[in-house]
């Protein structure tokens, strides 16, 4: 096409959307740039794999059926009739494990780097939810192909759901859609994996996002020390292009990543459901709830007067509220950071998590 | 820098980015077109034309993944069972002369509702329903 | 008035009264006490019969003297010689069985005088089963009642209380050693692992009342019972008369009586084989054998080999449902030129065959498509990571040029 022809499109879309104004801001915006950021690409990692997520799932549910009559068939369908279904399928599953991993890292890289102080302890708190979110997203797909194993994990799952107090039975049955796991529980758990929570996830993210642009990356307190230091200003390199060249060969890097694992370890079928079977031995849930799980399992039947089980729920819960609130009890009066102590948790957890997800996983 | 090198950089970015993303979307449009068969046969099936089938007569159709044997008793008489024998699974016929359904493998006999007659099977056939439509035999599960 | 109501009461009490004999006996100690107890479960006394129905005496009697009193009828312990007259008293009666049960047996006692238990107790040796041996004496249970002596689960061990006692079984010139036979063979694997209650046990073959060994012609009807188009191949088989003519039994000689194992390909084989116990090397027959065992063998290693890259095509990955049906089929086309192999004829054995070759190849072909498949997704996987690698190489120098620009800004505006 005529060059000319391209340029007027062009100034027209800009002129039409305003466009002036976005390149402007775009080309002022600049990221901080040291030793420690590439541990900032991980945020946009898990963010490009929702996207993935969003995309694969979209395509799913051209075929997908929602009933127990149907589910597993429908999965099946789609792994060995569609075209490209097995891929489609295997990347959504292995997305989102990486999805997960990403956000764990994302977060940890916050915690070690500092980045939750203020002013962006609310930032830390949409981040904290949209955790919370991507767990609840993890939780509720699994069920979907209603194979064995996740018929089962979900049982599992939604018992101790039922250990929270005062709330958990009723909290267990509106998880199940009933007393048990059912045809019910699948419609439940599809219509949350499928509008609920990306209709909520959505709105946070759209305020995490937000936040982010308003206070920009922040610079971890040593790496500000020290060239407050050497009296200079921190480095910083400018969004466009830079930092998005970069950030595009951090999603290309995901993206082999994850076409070897989808094509080269296909994600399995199982075997049908049967809800009257006796549960097979050593079912256990995804990688990222078992730490929780082992350590369930190992907690007492009974602790003094309290149930072993509630007692860990308990427990979790309050743990949870504590690293949401992370910036708060970190910050001193004088606006500081307890930055020893704050590394010192969070490489606790991180501990905990590993050691007992490993333990989880083998015993 | 060079305008040279600059435009090896540009080419290798843009082939890059244009056959990376071509091979994503190649394999989501081939996803989008439907498969030659619409759905999984889950509750009903396809198994032939009516003129397949002769009067008193019984074949063994298939169902997704199992054995059904589908009997044609009169001109609108279909019955279908499963077609796998309740005793150790071998796949059962029918008996044009006898009229009714056996086991090669122990002697095991169905009558014409599935119902175990004599042998070892423990267990009835399980039913299944006969539709036609446009001269098309279809078998479906019972709900 | 009140001398009715007294006779009323009295009859009352002698009717609500329990069985003397029971009321006594159960007081005593050791093998007094033992057949009072064990009648608590006795189906007898569920039907309303009592001690004195088969010992005689008198039940409403208090005085032991009177009760068991001969000229009440009392029998005492009944000798072993009677028993069967004894309990045919009601059990050959149509009459009476029909009130309790009108499907009801009424001709054990016929058919017991012509088995071998039977005429032997006739000439006066005790030592064989009587009906009392079988279903126990005084807890006689339901045959269907799982704890009864002759449960199907459990006629075996009973049979054995004999039938294993070598010292016993020696002084009639017999081997002991088929309970210990039954209970290594697949009918007893079926009774008793998979609780198939239709699998045969001793009284199956052999009855239960006329219990004899079925004699040699009648050994392959025994079996086809069940397995009825063996018996019919069988019979139109060269082995038929030749094993009448032989005076052996048709399907004994091949797969044994008691310790009948699963039949395996290598039974055709001469060396080692079964069909080597009669058959030389080098005659026709051996080269049937070898035949019908080489085309077995066949289906069996083409099915090997489908199994086998269905299952490589499986773990890698590839949905290979569809061809596992083919190989189901190719399977049930092998039992059936199992089947077909006792017509002894190579070629009916080769029609099966072959219709099960074309499922196994079909199976086959399609793992193999299945591996081209899964090589085709990984010839894909690597075009898209070639695009995905030069992507990055040219973001890689893209980013450095960035670099070197901004590093040294006074070049940037030449070239």
């Amino acid at each position: 096409m005529a060059p000319a022809a391209i340029a007027r499109i062009r100034w027209w879309l800009e002129d039409r959307l305003g466009l002036e104004t976005v390149k402007e801001f775009l080309a002022h915006k600049s990221v901080p740039r040291h030793s420690a950021t590439m541990w900032y690409y991980f945020g946009g990692i898990t963010l490009f794999l929702f996207g993935i997520q969003v995309a694969t799932g979209i395509l799913l549910l051209l075929y997908y059926r929602p009933s127990p009559n149907e589910a597993y068939e429908s999965v099946q369908f789609i792994m060995t009739q569609v075209d490209f279904g097995w891929l489609i399928r295997s990347v959504h599953s292995w997305a989102a494990n990486l999805m997960i991993l990403a956000a764990f890292i994302h977060m940890f890289s916050v915690v070690f780097l500092h980045a939750y102080r203020a002013p962006r302890e609310l930032t830390w708190l949409t981040g904290i939810v949209l955790l919370g979110l991507a767990l609840g997203f993890g939780f509720s797909g699994y069920l979907l192909p209603w194979n064995t194993i996740s018929f089962f994990a979900t049982k599992v799952g939604t018992d101790i759901a039922a250990d929270v107090p005062l709330i958990g039975p009723a909290l267990a049955r509106f998880l199940r859609g009933g007393a048990d796991v059912s045809g019910g529980t699948l419609t439940r758990f599809f219509g949350f994996h499928v509008a609920v929570l990306p209709g909520i996830t959505t709105l946070v993210l759209l305020l995490h996002l937000a936040l982010v642009q308003k206070w920009n990356i922040s610079v971890p307190p040593k790496v500000e020390q020290e060239y407050r230091q050497r009296g200079q200003e921190v480095p910083r390199i400018p969004f466009v292009p830079d930092f998005i060249l970069r950030e595009l060969m951090a999603w290309y890097i995901t993206l082999a990543i994850l076409g070897v694992l989808a094509a080269l370890f296909p994600w399995e079928l199982g075997e049908k459901a049967d809800p009257f079977a006796p549960a097979p031995a050593g079912i256990r849930p995804e990688w990222y709830f078992l730490a929780p799980f082992y350590t369930l399992k190992l907690i007492p039947s009974r602790v003094w007067f309290v149930e072993g089980e509630v007692l860990g729920v308990i427990c979790f819960g309050l743990l949870a509220l504590a690293w949401a609130c992370l910036p708060f009890w970190a910050s001193r009066r004088d606006g500081t950071i307890r930055t020893r102590l704050v590394t010192g948790a969070g490489v606790l957890l991180v501990s905990y998590l590993a050691v007992f997800s490993a333990l989880g996983y083998w015993r | 820098m060079d305008s040279s090198r600059r435009g090896i950089v540009y080419w290798l970015l843009g082939g890059g980015l244009i056959g990376s993303l071509a091979s994503f979307l190649y394999p989501v449009i081939r996803y989008m077109r439907p498969p030659e068969v619409a759905e999984a046969a889950v509750s009903e099936a396809e198994v032939g034309t009516v003129n397949e089938f002769p009067v008193n007569s019984g074949k063994i159709v298939r169902f997704g993944s199992k054995p059904v044997l589908l009997v044609r008793l009169g001109p609108e008489d279909w019955r279908a069972f499963s077609g796998t024998c309740t005793h150790l699974d071998c796949t059962v016929q029918y008996q044009p002369e006898r009229q009714r359904i056996w086991c090669a493998c122990h002697n095991g006999v169905y009558d014409l509702r599935g119902r175990v007659i004599s042998g070892p099977p423990p267990r009835p056939l399980e039913p299944f329903d006969v539709h036609l439509r446009d001269g098309e035999v279809i078998v479906a599960k019972r709900a | 008035m009140r001398p009715i109501i007294a006779v009323l009461l009295l009859a009352a009490a002698a009717a609500w009264a329990q069985d003397t004999c029971l009321e006594c006996h159960e007081a005593l100690e050791g093998d007094l006490q033992a057949p009072a107890k064990a009648f608590a479960d006795d189906i007898h006394r569920e039907r309303g019969f009592g001690c004195a129905d088969c010992h005689g005496g008198d039940p409403t009697a208090m005085d032991p003297e009177e009760a068991m009193s001969p000229a009440k009828g009392f029998r005492g312990a009944i000798r072993r010689r009677r028993i069967p007259e004894l309990c045919a008293r009601c059990h050959s009666n149509p009459g009476l069985m029909h009130r309790y049960d009108p499907q009801q047996r009424v001709d054990q006692l016929a058919q017991y005088r012509t088995s071998v238990h039977g005429k032997r107790l006739a000439a006066g040796d005790e030592n064989v089963a009587t009906c009392v041996d079988c279903h126990s004496v005084h807890d006689i249970r339901k045959v269907k009642d799982p704890l009864s002596p002759v449960y199907p689960l459990r006629i075996v061990v009973t049979c054995a209380r004999c039938h294993a006692d070598e010292k016993l079984m020696a002084k009639y010139n017999l081997w002991a050693t088929q309970p210990e036979d039954y209970k290594a063979s697949v009918h007893w694997k079926a009774l008793a692992e998979r609780g198939d209650l239709s699998a045969p046990s001793c009284a199956s073959c052999h009855g239960n009342h006329g219990a004899t060994p079925p004699q040699v012609s009648s050994v392959a009807a025994v079996c086809g019972l069940c397995h009825v188009l063996q018996e019919q191949f069988f019979d139109k088989s060269p082995h038929y008369e030749a094993f009448t003519e032989l005076g052996l039994s048709g399907c004994v000689v091949c797969h044994g009586n008691h310790r009948i194992e699963h039949p395996t390909d290598k039974m055709l084989s001469i060396e080692g084989g079964v069909c080597g116990k009669c058959h030389e090397a080098g005659t026709p027959a051996a080269e049937i054998a070898g035949r019908i065992q080489g085309l077995l063998q066949r289906l069996s290693g083409e099915m090997e080999r489908a199994r086998a890259i269905l299952d490589e095509a499986r773990t890698a990955g590839i949905e290979v449902s569809e061809a596992e049906i083919q190989l189901v089929q190719a399977r049930d086309n092998l039992l059936k030129a199992r089947v077909t192999v006792h017509s002894f004829d190579v070629e009916a054995v080769r029609k099966d065959i072959d219709e099960g070759l074309k499922m196994a190849a079909t199976a086959y072909e399609a793992g193999v498509d299945a591996l081209k498949e899964r090589d085709r997704r990984r010839l894909g996987l690597v075009f898209s990571l070639v695009a995905i690698a030069v992507t990055i190489i040219g973001l890689w120098l893209a980013i450095r040029s960035r670099e070197q620009q901004t590093a040294a800004p006074t070049d940037a505006g030449r070239g």
